[in-house]
């Protein structure tokens, strides 16, 4: 397996830290002029999310983590584990619940996501910037109340809630981003 | 950083312009105290011998020659010669320094003053960066006080196993510190040295670990520890410059040398040869003077707000 030193050490590298795939989020060198030279490093852990600063020597090297992003397509969910297939090889993939995270509340299937694979199975899942979802639970709409910018929540298909407008009603379907989690509109009809 | 083209230089040429400003400024105040600019090779048959500092080889004439880390050798020769008070603005070069704060080839101001000590010249270390840092308040610590202050620990009395488990408690380490000198220099530049200079104001720290002293004299502090006469300047949370009580002893000089070789020997760094002339002339006779050596381009950082080296270097490094 490769291994990177700590002047190699940049963002986005994928390195194995305490047993865990982590992505380096920055490196910062720090030496006093008379004294030893040491890196002070940010990493994320892509098992829990967590940043972590550690301070290593510099020379220090660090095993590659094979970790790799794949474009997948979300097949179906079989009540335990989450299914995806690679687009140009068919071949299917299964994510448990602690991979899919919060991501699992905006999969639709057939939607395109990125999977994030270590050793070959997935570790993370990331859902589209932008979904488009039906509305199947919410309050009845106000009439004529489009300008007043008043809020209520909707339960969408996937199960997120998210705010949308008075005017909205069950069986719509709205644009939303994943990031925020905010509503961005009504989808068009095509 | 906004993206550049590669033959574009990095820095903003308003920054450039501040830089020219700076160095003339520097020029000038050394004109008016009658300290005279001298140059020494930036290529030399010798190098470092500092534990820590790794130089840059190159070939001329078929021989080995080194990139000079800093003009102190050099300018030592020229005080034993009887050349007086001096100093240098140019380039120094160290191998694998780069980063926000370092670039491999930077620009150093070095000067000495016969028959100063090193708190004679922290005085006008601090007017020097009070003129280019527009910065009117200037303390002073004993390395002491700031661990005192910072970590409740005394860095001079404290054992090992204390040292460790500060080390242990403020910082998240991948390594075991190696000895007292590791951990210090880990709590300093991770823990003290960030918060020096928080309140607007240029930092002077003396009196260091005597096993830091590089070419300081040791002598003991007023609780009979012996301190390395070496001070430094911090502003901004960044260390600015380095200087000393200069050691004129040459087989204490020869000595140490010695210990710095062996050093590299056992960790399995770079041997160079030393500067044997640097022994010579302090054996001939070199004056009682202090000395201080001053990152010019962290100076400029500060002075034009700039957050990394390569904000006030033209080509750094990776365009060089």
């Amino acid at each position: 397996m490769a291994s990177y030193s700590t002047n190699e050490f940049k963002g986005g590298l994928k390195v194995m830290l305490d047993g865990d795939p982590c992505s380096i989020v920055e490196n910062e060198f720090v030496k006093p002029g008379k004294g030893q030279a040491f890196n002070r490093v940010k990493l994320r852990n892509l098992k829990t999310g967590r940043v972590w600063e550690r301070t290593f020597r510099s020379g220090e090297s660090l095993e590659s983590a094979d970790v790799m992003d794949r474009d997948m397509e979300y097949l179906y969910n079989d009540g335990e584990f989450f299914h995806f297939m690679e687009p140009e090889t068919f071949e299917q993939h299964q994510a448990d619940a602690a991979a899919v995270g919060d991501a699992a509340k905006w999969l639709k299937e057939q939607d395109t996501c990125v999977v994030t694979l270590y050793n070959g199975a997935p570790l993370a899942v990331t859902p589209p910037n932008h979904v488009i979802l039906e509305i199947t639970d919410t309050d009845p709409g106000v009439r004529g109340d489009t300008a007043q910018g008043g809020t209520k929540p909707a339960t969408l298909i996937t199960g997120a809630v998210v705010k949308v407008p008075l005017f909205l009603e069950i069986g719509e379907t709205i644009k939303v981003d994943t990031r925020t989690g905010e509503y961005l509109g009504r989808a068009k009809e095509d | 950083m906004p993206e550049r083209s590669s033959w574009q230089p990095s820095a903003p040429l308003d920054n450039l312009r501040h830089r020219a400003y700076l160095l003339a400024h520097i020029r000038r105040f050394f004109s008016e105290r009658e300290v005279l600019e001298v140059d020494v090779p930036a290529l030399s048959r010798r190098a470092t011998s500092d534990p820590h500092i790794d130089s840059i080889s190159a070939r001329c004439s078929g021989e080995t020659a080194y990139l000079a880390t800093s003009p102190e050798f050099g300018l030592k020769r020229l005080l034993a010669a009887g050349f007086g008070d001096c100093y240098y603005l140019g380039k120094a070069f160290r191998n694998g320094e780069a980063g926000s704060r370092h670039n491999p080839e930077f620009t150093m101001l070095e000067w000495y003053r016969l028959g100063w000590d090193d708190h004679r010249l922290m005085i006008e270390v601090g007017e020097l960066l009070s003129h280019l840092l527009k910065i009117s308040r200037v303390c002073s610590y004993s390395y002491r006080a700031l661990f005192l202050q910072e970590l409740g620990l005394d860095p001079h009395r404290a054992s090992l196993q204390e040292l460790k488990d500060c080390g242990a408690r403020e910082l998240e380490l991948s390594f075991e510190p190696a000895d007292r000198d590791e951990c210090l220099d880990l709590l300093m530049s991770h823990h003290v040295e960030p918060r020096l200079g928080e309140r607007d104001a240029i930092t002077l720290v003396y009196d260091f670990p005597a096993s830091q002293a590089a070419l300081a004299r040791v002598e003991e502090d007023e609780q009979g520890v012996p301190v390395a006469r070496r001070f430094e300047a911090y502003a901004g949370g960044m260390e600015l410059a380095n200087g000393y009580w200069e050691l004129i002893d040459a087989p204490e000089q020869l000595r140490r040398f010695e210990a710095d070789h062996q050093y590299r020997e056992d960790n399995g760094k770079s041997v160079y040869p030393f500067e044997e002339r640097l022994v010579q002339a302090l054996e001939h006779g070199m004056p009682s003077c202090a000395g201080v050596a001053m990152g010019i381009d962290r100076v400029v950082m500060l002075a034009c707000g700039a957050e990394r080296i390569d904000e006030v270097i033209a080509f750094p490094i990776d365009r060089a």
